[in-house]
């Protein structure tokens, strides 16, 4: 073993993995008691003190999919055993379910507005991001401050128009509208970081090809795209990411058709009270597919979430 | 229509499993009415499919839940949304609503129909339908009669030692308070006290900020004190009437409320975090809108026997109360009006408002609530009608979110936080709605 | 502003290098003009369409009186009067001062935990990679689902978190509400914020405290410096940049806040929580005085651009030097 001054002593690793581990015990434990709440009974939810040992129950997730409503004294004294499982649960609690909640709208809407506003953001960001690493594009770094300065206003502040421009075009509570909205603000991000990317792929590889007789199109997405297709994909998530937890413009802007998860997870009630294992269930099912998609993109994490201005 | 298609196939096959076979698809043809989320939704979800069967309409709902729901319809409303077709909607934005022309006049289908507003309970028409108040001019059919009241522990109120000790502290029996002082009285004994083992608290009151909690909460204090918006020979007139001596009395008793019965931490409840507050017993009594009582009796803690009801007690200046409630109303913007009348009109058959009653709703029709034998239909159903005779509304003019906000951040930040004296809170009051209504062009 | 930043390389100095003239003057098909403009016209137009055209109407409505709900009524120029009384209300500067307070503490605790727990995942134990990854998992997540949630957690009587300071205090936790108190109130939003974004200002510290050569540290060590003095020396001034980024980035998130706060506290108790954000939305979207508020909207938007400038000015002397 060669001594290095340095490399730190095994004491010094010790105790330096002793507190780090100890704040990330902490700082999952918020996390995890979300999870956990999702499996609780409603009176488990809200015992005082605080239950950390109890019998799970799906009940959080039956209430988040389904509204419900109370029996009647007469429903409640005729016996059924033809009902399904779901059915019982709430049986015993004295309610029915009259129809499915809109949870699941409302995680499609995050789907849909998600993923298209990632794909636009992606597919604009990717062509004006090569137009800008490649061609003598005139006030280039103006317009770049620009394309970035857009990312500093506060949502609020050009909500006000947003919502008259929606409100006359038509936007307002629709897919399309919300698109557009978070292409908008993605493009900011998706523009800077694949510039980035571009940046590094060295420019003899597209010489070569345009030498060979391709065109500049062909040079791009033969030559330059298969090169930064990683970089383009950890961006597709950090847009897709900010899509899917945006909460000012989804609640302004949205109601019925077109309202994301976000602001409706907040706004999910049981009957009679909020109904805390409901929303944990439908913060979960939220939460998780950020959390997989950060443990994917740790390693360009850094920079994505510094545009690009960090690279590591 | 695309992206609904989408949508529903993407909804029923990824999830047909839970959603139980209840499609939520919203065809053009088919009406959504828009409410707030609470459990008198979810009864009119199961009363409606009587008119569905009949009409062959397809009903959707949208339910927003109470902190959220002014904001949202509002929002809704304003934005040429076409999301509802019926709506509920508070009775406070019956003014906005009516002059920028957001609700469809109900006065002609009224008269064609022979549908009458004198079968229905005067204060909700005033409440719910009219505008200007007092004025035959209608935007709405009373749906849902609310007033604010009083949920107590009778099974703790009725026991032994606690009865001994209250005698012997206060010198009279425990009961039902006969006014709002002796209400602070019984909040303040129950206050920390152990209850089967477990430390137990006075009162849950509203205190809630981001809508309208506290000022309907603290009004039952204002109007019993005193308090008036206006002067009654003076429209407009404010200064003397909202922070009159009187008026700054009932602000301070609503501080000192909070502060001896209330429990502690109790900063931001409204309606669902006082019902958590007495359903986990926690509290002696709890402040709520009548909207409750069905579930406080259907409760397997609280409920059958162990509660009892009151009406909001009176204070030095008269017994009042804060009028809730909604009147159904059809939304102007939307494509499918005549559906929707359809519906009211199915709504106010005497029937349907029966049945209404009898799972868990609150007509406003007389034929119901003054039928004979409806007092002992439920074990609250007296405190209600007796609140209903008390019930006053706050403003319900066109302006009216500018003037609860102001309302709700000077009452909030005496009572809660405690910054300022309440007649600093009251005069400062004064100086936001003049500045409201001086932009209005009223004064 | 950005593009100042040292670690990003000069765009242009590639771009220099990028078009070579004979190359280009050679391809077929399209110029590469017409190709450039093709590929960046959408994303300015897009850009142009939401951000720079609503602003300029901001700006517009911010001298009337117009109000989004009441369509029937004349719009009337008012000139200043809209920036007179936001500026002459003393609630405004009530608001600022929240806005200050949760702005100043979000960043001093995060500077601190976050450069410390850089410096000691900088130690390379054995499983950094795995706990970095736990650490950073909450920036990543809806602050308003999380908000909405830490109303439960801060609730006094059912909450986990005064369960978990009465453990260690052993005071009782129903004895403190961090949400309804006034002297704790600010304090709450502040600890969710530090909780959500440490591992930024962490991450990026990382990133600074990698980007420092082993080299200069050897050298120190033949001259006898002591750890101490190489770490004042040495670690602080390389690590200070990417601090000051950070900084910046989390100055200007926090500026605009505005989600996790409204289901945090909704502003409360009275207006002790009430940032900039919520206050204008409130008056924007909830009093519907959409002039007043869109002259509050600009005098926000001039404020962080103008701290931002300021700042931005100071990050490159410290570059520089």
């Amino acid at each position: 073993m060669s001594f290095s001054v340095t490399e730190p002593s095994q004491r010094q690793k010790w105790f330096a993995g002793a507190l780090v581990i100890g704040y990330a015990l902490i700082t999952i434990l918020p996390l995890l008691w979300i999870v956990a709440t999702g499996f609780k009974s409603s009176p488990d939810s809200i015992a005082y003190p605080p239950k950390i040992v109890f019998q799970p129950t799906v009940e959080g997730y039956v209430n988040l999919f389904t509204t419900q409503t109370r029996l009647s004294e007469a429903a409640k004294a005729e016996p059924r055993d033809d009902l399904p499982w779901y059915e019982n649960l709430v049986r015993n609690k004295g309610n029915t379910i009259v129809g499915s909640s809109r949870y699941s709208e409302r995680f499609f809407n995050s789907v849909i507005i998600g993923f298209g506003s990632t794909f636009f953001a992606i597919v604009l960001g990717t062509a004006a991001a090569y137009a800008f690493s490649r061609f003598k594009v005139p006030l280039k770094d103006d317009l770049l401050f620009f394309i970035l300065s857009t990312r500093m206003m506060p949502p609020i502040a050009v909500a006000i128009p947003i919502f008259l421009m929606f409100r006359n075009l038509g936007l307002s509570d629709t897919h399309a509208g919300m698109i557009l909205l978070y292409t908008a603000v993605n493009l900011s991000l998706s523009v800077w970081l694949i510039n980035g990317f571009i940046d590094e792929i060295p420019i003899e590889y597209e010489e070569a090809a345009l030498i060979d007789g391709y065109t500049r199109f062909q040079a791009f997405y033969k030559v330059v795209l298969p090169q930064a297709l990683t970089g383009i994909a950890s961006t597709a998530i950090f847009c897709l990411i900010f899509a899917w937890n945006e909460y000012a413009f989804a609640v302004l802007l949205t109601s019925g058709s077109a309202q994301t998860a976000p602001p409706f997870i907040p706004t999910i009630i049981g009957v009679g009270g909020q109904d805390w294992p409901a929303v944990a269930a439908g913060a979960t099912i939220f939460l998780v597919p950020v959390m997989v998609f950060t443990i994917l993109l740790r390693k360009h994490l850094l920079r994505g979430i510094t545009f690009g201005a960090v690279r590591k | 229509m695309k992206t609904g298609l989408i949508r529903s196939v993407a909804v029923t096959a990824i999830f047909g499993a839970a959603t139980m076979g209840a499609s939520t698809i919203v065809h053009a043809d088919d009406l959504t009415l828009c409410w707030a989320a609470w459990d008198p939704a979810n009864a009119l979800v199961e009363l409606s499919k009587e008119f569905e069967a009949q009409s062959g309409h397809k009903m959707s709902f949208e339910f927003v839940p109470w902190p959220n729901f002014a904001d949202r319809m509002l929002n809704e409303l304003n934005s040429g949304g076409k999301l509802c077709d019926l709506l509920i909607g508070d009775s406070q934005w019956i003014g906005g609503a009516a002059e920028n022309g957001q609700y469809v006049k109900l006065n002609d289908f009224f008269d064609k129909e022979g549908i009458t507003m004198d079968d229905f309970l005067p204060a909700t028409v005033t409440g719910y339908a009219e505008w200007p108040k007092n004025s035959p001019n209608y935007y709405a059919l009373p749906a849902y009669a609310d007033v604010v009241g009083w949920t107590y522990r009778k099974d703790w109120f009725e026991r032994p030692e606690i009865q001994k000790e209250f005698k012997e502290k206060y010198g009279r029996d425990l009961g039902v308070p006969a006014s709002l002082e002796e209400l602070q009285q019984i909040g303040e004994f129950f206050q920390g006290r152990q209850i089967d083992g477990k430390t137990v608290y006075g009162a849950a009151i509203y205190t809630e900020r981001g809508s309208e909690g506290i000022t309907m909460g603290v009004t039952n204090a204002l109007y019993n004190y005193g308090f008036k918006y206006q002067d009654p020979a003076n429209p407009y007139e404010l200064e003397g009437f909202v922070n009159s001596d009187a008026a700054v009395a009932g602000l301070e008793y609503y501080k000192k409320l909070y502060e001896t019965a209330a429990p502690p931490g109790a900063s931001d409840a409204y309606m669902s975090a006082n019902i958590d507050a007495y359903k986990s017993g926690q509290v002696a009594m709890q402040m709520n809108f009548a909207f409750i009582w069905p579930g406080v009796e259907a409760d397997p803690n609280v409920g059958s026997g162990k509660s009892g009801y009151f009406a909001n007690p009176a204070g030095p200046a008269g017994q009042f109360a804060q009028l809730g409630g909604q009147g159904i109303s059809v939304v102007a913007n939307s494509d499918s009006k005549d559906a929707a009348l359809e519906y009211i009109k199915w709504f106010a058959q005497p029937e349907v408002q029966q049945k209404w009653w009898d799972v868990g709703g609150a007509p406003a029709l007389k034929a119901v609530l003054e039928a004979p034998g409806f007092n002992d239909s439920q074990p609250f159903a007296k405190t209600f009608l007796d609140s209903m005779a008390i019930v006053k509304d706050f403003w319900a003019e066109p302006a009216y979110a500018s003037l609860l906000l102001p309302m709700q951040e000077r009452v909030h930040n005496y009572v809660i936080a405690g910054q300022g004296t309440a007649k600093e809170a009251l005069d400062g009051l004064v100086k936001d709605w003049d500045e409201v209504f001086e932009d209005e062009g009223k004064k | 502003m950005y593009y100042e930043i040292p670690m990003s390389d000069s765009t242009l100095e590639r771009v220099a290098r990028a078009t070579p003239i004979p190359i280009a003057n050679k391809v077929r098909g399209l110029s590469d003009r017409a190709i450039a403009w093709i590929f960046v016209a959408p994303t300015i137009i897009i850009l142009l369409a939401i951000n720079i055209f609503p602003l300029l109407w901001t700006i517009y409505l911010s001298f009337t009186n117009y109000a989004v709900n009441r369509p029937n009524r004349e719009v009337k120029y008012i000139g200043l009067r809209n920036y007179e009384r936001i500026l002459g209300d003393a609630d405004t500067w009530v608001t600022m001062q929240a806005t200050a307070h949760f702005l100043i503490w979000t960043i001093v605790f995060q500077v601190l935990i976050g450069f410390t727990l850089a410096y000691l995942i900088n130690k390379k134990f054995r499983g950094n990679d795995l706990w970095t990854t736990i650490i950073v998992l909450p920036m990543m997540l809806s602050p308003a689902v999380v908000g909405n949630f830490w109303t439960f957690l801060y609730q006094p009587q059912i909450g986990l978190f005064n369960y978990v300071v009465a453990f260690l205090t052993g005071a009782d936790p129903s004895s403190f509400s961090m949400i309804g108190n006034v002297e704790l109130a600010p304090w709450s939003i502040v600890i969710v914020d530090t909780w959500m974004w440490t591992p930024f200002v962490m991450l990026i510290c990382l990133a600074g405290l990698r980007s420092i050569p082993d080299s200069i540290y050897e050298a120190a060590e033949c001259d006898r410096a002591s750890k101490w003095r190489q770490f004042w020396t040495i670690t602080v001034p390389m690590v200070l940049p990417f601090l000051m980024l950070a900084v910046l980035f989390r100055g200007i998130e926090n500026f605009k806040m505005f989600d996790l706060v409204v289901q945090l506290t909704g502003g409360g108790p009275g207006n002790i929580t009430t940032l900039s954000s919520i206050d204008l939305k409130r008056e924007a979207f909830e009093k519907w005085r959409t002039g007043f508020a869109s002259a509050y909207a600009v005098i926000l938007f001039v404020t962080v651009f103008g701290l931002a400038s300021i700042y931005v000015k100071a990050l490159n002397r410290v570059k520089q030097r």
